[in-house]
Formats: C-alpha cells, structure tokens, sequence
C-alpha cells in the first residue's frame, strides 16, 4: 500500500466519501425515497441530489482555490451549507 | 418499457462487474487524489503541501490554452462529423448486398488501431511520400503539418473526421432502418417532399441515437491522444496538444506527479459534469417515450 | 426476343401513364435522388479507402521506391516488407500478444456483463441508477488520468508486463461497455418469457444459460465485436504496463523510428497487418453491428 502514498487528510476523505454512501443505502432500505421535484429543473431522487450536490461542491472548492486566497474550510461550510438546501429543497 | 421487478438480491449479479471495474477505477483514482496534494519524490520522500498544486494547475495558462484547444477541438469535429454521418446514413441503402458491403467498408476506419490512424495520416499527409501532401502541393498549396501550426490542426481535424465519422454515420444508419416502411408510404401518399421526409419522419428517430452519438464523440475526441501524438506530436510548438497531451507530457515526461494528479482530477472533474448532463438527458428521452 | 421484350415495356409504360397523375414527378424525383446517393456513397467510401490504399500500396514497395516517389501501384512488387515481419519473433510475437490480451479481455468482460446486464434490465435494485452511471463515466474517463496509477498498481501487485494486466486495464472501459450493449439487448427481449420459464421450473443459471442466452445471441456477439474492437485499438494503457514479454504490435511498431532513418515500409506493412483481424471480425457480425452501434437502443 506504500505505493499509494496514504496521508491522512485524504483518507478522512475517503472515508467520510464511504460513510455518506453507506449511510444512504441504510436510509434508503429503511425509509424508500420517491422522486420528487425542487428547485432543481428535473426530478430527482435523494440519491441524485447527494451526486449533484457533491459534483457541486467539487467545482465550488476549485472555483476558491484557483480565484481566492480564503482558506478551504470557509468553501467547506458554504458547501455544507449547499448541500444541506439542494437535500432538503432540490 | 416493462415495469421492472424490485428486487435488491440484483446486486449479486452485479457484484463481479462492480469489483473488477473498482479495482481497475477506484483504487487508481483513490492514489490519484493522494498524490494531487502532496510532493512525491519517492514513495518515503513526501510532503503534504494541500491545495497548492490545485491553485498551480488552475492558473496554469498552458493548460487554459490546452483546455480551450480542447474544446474548440471537440466542436469542431462534433461540427463537422455529425451533419456529414446523418448525409452518409442516408446515402447508405437499407437492403441487400450493397447494405452489408457497404456497412463494412465505411466501418473500416473504426477498427484501425489509433496508433496506425496516426501512422496513415502522417504517411497520407507527406508532400514527400504522401497522396494527401503530394496533392496539396500540386494544386500549390503550401501545406506542411510538421512545421505549420494551421496545416498540423488542419490534419489533425481531418485525420479524426476520417476515422470517426463512420461511428456516427452507423448509430443513424441503425435508427433509420428502426423506421418501419409505413411511415414512408404514408409520406408517398401525402406527395412529401425529400426534406419533409427528413425532417418529420427520420429526424425525430434519429434524436436518440444522434445523442449517443454526440456523447461518444465528444467524450471520446475529449480525451484524445494517440493519434495526434503519433501524428504531430503535439507540435508544432503546442498547436496541437490537447489535455491528455499535456497530461501524460507532466506525468510521464517531467515526472510531476503532485500537478499531473491535481490536473487529472480537474480533467476527471470536467468529464463527470458533462457525462452526467449527457446521461441525464438520455435517460429523461427514453423515460418520456 | 423483339416480340417478347417490347410487350412488357408497353405494358409498363400503360402503368406508368396511368398512375402518371399521382406519382410519374415523385418518382423520377425519389429516382434521381437515390441516384445521387448512390455516387454521393461511392465517393464517400472511396475517399475513406484512399489512405488505407496508399498504405497497403507502400507496404509492397522498397524503401528505395517509395522515397523515389509517387506511384499508384508499386513498380517493384516485394513482399519483402511481410516476410521481415514474419521471420522475426519480436515483430510477430507483437501480434501473438496483442490477440492474446484482446482476446482475455472478451471472456472476462462478457462474463461479468452478461449476470449485470440482465440485473439492469430487470430488476431495481438499490442504486442502480447510479451504479450504472457510474459505470458509464468510467467508460468515458481519459486513460491518461489512471496511466500512473495503473502502472504501479499493476507492479505492486506483480501483474506488470503481463497479459492478463493489460486485459483488466482494458476492463476499465469495456466492461461497461459491454453491460450498456448488453442491456439495451436484453431489454428488447419480453419479460414473459422470463416468467414462463420459471414456472416451468426452470432455476435462474439454467434458465439464462439455455434459453436466455441463445435468445439474445446476437447482442453477444456484437458486444465481443465492440470489446475486440476498443481493447484492439488501444495504445496508451496497453504501453504502460507492457515491456518485453506482453508488448503489444501497435508499441513495436515505433521501432521503424529508431532505425537509420525510416522504415517506411515496414512501418506500412506493420500496419496494414494491424488492419485485418479487424475487417475479418466484423465480417461475422455484419448483420448486427449496426444495432450495436447505436449500443442496442434503438
């Protein structure tokens, strides 16, 4: 595994990416969700929302790497934030 | 479409399809993102340096050049390829001999190994020892892809028209032969001209798989590299080189592997917004018909 | 002869006046434009073959001839060029490799496909949606991302230079490939007879290896075709993990490079070889790749 060069930030990462995953099937297998529509332009199931808002979050952290020089956990909570608007509303 | 069944022992089925695409994907991606935040020397040499090499590869103007390139490259084509495989389509008879024949010639191109397309072209493009180049020169046209940036983008366009071109002229050839024969004798009846036929009766079946298309071709000359490799090389200067040019000349040619990574990740970034708008649309036609 | 051909002539120029109101000007119209489909499609494939043409036509010439310069047929007919490749194990082995990896490639990827296609098109199942988009994001991501990784990934687990390493790379795209064909396939296959097949008893495997299988025969074999075809054409990923002993034919061909100068028609040679398996596979399924071109969904 030394080939992969672990450190640790990515591997909270990671797991974290796992806890979302398996907690959502858990959710889903107890409480199945319906598609639904937001305030996204289509419908979607939770499961979409969590992909969009994660792909989201994804480019919202680049956009404050490459423009800003704001340290990366205030782009965290705003995505925090986001996702928790696009899961409950989108 | 049928209502399929719930059923989640499903997943047993997938399993062996899910675990030889993770190990082939997943781990890759997993030793990607660890290497786009570090400084990697060696395997016991490294440091956590964080974001840094994100902010280098976004205000990378080489690589906002190679990205624009890349773009304009891929409508390019998309441009091109697309109206002129709807026109071969059409042209290609639906029955007989001459449909098989024809099927397999224009497919021909498809089944060249990348490496050899680059080989062709840039044997086909030589004013030396090339038709292509040869008669380039003969009308006087001062052409020379090795040295001159619009030649070598020129070619480049060509050699992908001429090798890609038969993959959207077979999705529309198998939607037009999904038409049944009544929709066009119900045409002949109404006196329909040509255009009319086209555009009420064989556009619409072909919207399906012009998006299938259109997703291939984009997705696929997006991540080209083996032919204008072989081709040009990138050059002249970087006229030609496209995102995984770049890539590979980081990763493999300079041996940086923290920006390769990060730019990867950029690069995988990109693909996944587009692939899932694409996907989403698709699955959205087929849930309306 | 006379009397026999002019009857039916006059006969079908009565038809031709009779119906002439209706559709004499519709016809000659659909007439005149399959016509000019027909030369448009000739001119069409003839500007396909031409650099294919004039990459067979080098292969039988000498260096000499080809740099001497340009003729449509070689002057100097040899088979020079085939019989360095032939006659020398790092050339041919090159081939030998290359259909060899190719060919693993197939087997597994239509072995684990075929189970998850029909999962897809049959059942839902938590996450499927996202599963299969998934797997069609891996179909599209640039090989170029994973090149380092797989190279190590590969080396750790000492599967480097090997066949099978270049065959579960090229899973990367093919299997989902594979399962995106094969579903589209099996979804055009009605779901009753599933069901009839079961109450008469029949068990899952039995069921999908004598009566599902045979039934969607076609989309099997146009799916090999598509996994020939893409791990065929690959280059990059296929380089990277290969040295000696799996070197595919495309990554000895830069040996023509090398040499003093180029070996241009070597190089043809090399590559016209590289053409056949291909033209020789779609022959047997020229039937159906139309279909699977448009990935089973039309």
């Amino acid at each position: 595994m030394a080939w992969m060069s672990w450190t640790l930030p990515t591997a909270l990462f990671f797991i974290g990416i796992a806890v979302i995953l398996v907690g959502m099937t858990t959710w889903q297998i107890l409480s199945p969700c319906v598609e639904r529509r937001g305030f996204l332009p289509l419908a979607t199931t939770r499961g979409d929302r969590l992909f969009i808002g994660l792909l989201s979050s994804a480019f919202i952290h680049l956009a404050f790497v490459a423009l800003t020089d704001v340290n990366i956990a205030v782009a965290t909570a705003l995505c925090a934030f986001w996702m928790i608007i696009l899961m409950r509303w989108g | 479409m049928q209502t399929k069944v719930e059923n989640n022992k499903a997943w047993f089925l997938v399993l062996p399809v899910f675990l030889i695409v993770a190990f082939s994907a997943i781990i890759p991606l997993m030793t990607v993102v660890n290497y786009s935040v570090q400084d990697i020397f060696d395997p016991y040499t490294r440091y956590f340096v964080g974001t840094e090499w994100f902010k280098q590869v976004m205000l990378d103007s080489r690589l906002h050049e190679a990205l624009l390139r890349q773009f304009l490259y891929s409508f390019t084509i998309l441009a091109i390829e697309v109206p002129l495989g709807i026109c071969v389509a059409l042209m290609m008879p639906t029955k007989g001999r001459g449909a098989s024949l024809s099927l397999i010639l224009v497919a021909i191109p498809l089944l060249i190994p990348w490496n050899v397309v680059g080989t062709i072209w840039q044997i086909f493009g030589r004013a030396d020892i090339g038709l292509f180049g040869a008669f380039m020169s003969g009308i006087g046209v001062d052409y020379n892809y090795a040295s001159d940036p619009t030649d070598a983008w020129l070619t480049v366009v060509l050699m992908d028209v001429w090798h890609w071109t038969p993959l959207v002229a077979l999705l529309c050839y198998s939607g037009l032969r999904a038409i049944p024969e009544v929709y066009y004798q119900a045409a002949r009846i109404d006196q329909a001209s040509r255009w009319a036929v086209f555009r009420y009766i064989q556009l619409p079946k072909l919207t399906n798989v012009l998006i299938i298309g259109v997703l291939l071709r984009f997705m696929d000359s997006f991540m080209i590299y083996t032919e204008p490799f072989v081709l040009t090389g990138g050059g002249p200067g970087s006229s030609t080189t496209f995102l995984s040019q770049s890539l590979v000349q980081q990763a493999i040619g300079q041996f940086d592997l923290g920006p390769a990574a990060a730019f990867s990740l950029v690069y995988f970034l990109i693909i996944l917004l587009v692939c899932w708008v694409f996907y989403t649309t698709i699955m959205n036609m087929q849930k309306d018909k | 002869m006379t009397q026999s051909s002019t009857t039916p002539i006059s006969h079908n120029k009565g038809i031709t006046k009779e119906q002439a109101p209706v559709y004499s000007r519709a016809e000659r119209k659909a007439r005149n434009a399959n016509l000019r489909g027909r030369f448009g499609l000739v001119l069409y494939v003839v500007l396909l073959l031409l650099p294919i043409y004039w990459l067979v036509n080098m292969s039988f010439k000498t260096n000499t001839e080809i740099l001497s310069g340009l003729s449509f047929f070689p002057a100097d007919f040899t088979l020079e060029n085939y019989a360095k490749i032939f006659g020398d194990a790092t050339w041919y082995m090159g081939y030998v490799n290359s259909i060899f990896y190719v060919s693993m490639n197939m087997v597994i990827s239509l072995i684990v496909a075929l189970p998850a296609a029909y999962a897809f098109s049959r059942y839902k199942f938590i996450g499927d949606k996202h599963m299969f988009f998934w797997l069609l994001s891996n179909r599209m991501a640039p090989p170029a991302v994973f090149l380092l990784p797989f190279f190590q990934l590969y080396s750790s687990v000492g599967l480097f230079d090997t066949h099978i390493a270049v065959a579960l790379a090229h899973c990367l795209f093919n299997v989902p490939l594979a399962v995106w064909i094969l579903e589209g396939f099996m979804s055009g296959v009605p779901r009753e007879i599933d069901e009839t097949a079961y109450i008469d008893g029949y068990s899952f495997p039995k069921f999908f290896m004598r009566i599902f299988i045979p039934l969607i025969r076609s989309g099997i074999g146009v799916t090999a075709f598509f996994c020939f075809m893409f791990s065929w054409v690959e280059l990059l990923l296929a380089r990277t993990l290969t040295s000696v002993d799996a070197k595919p034919i495309a990554a000895i061909m830069t040996r023509t490079v090398s040499a003093s100068g180029m070996d241009w028609g070597l190089l043809a040679a090399a590559g016209v070889l590289t053409i056949l398996p291909g033209m020789l596979v779609i022959y047997f399924v020229r039937n159906h790749v139309a279909k699977g071109f448009a990935l089973g969904r039309v």
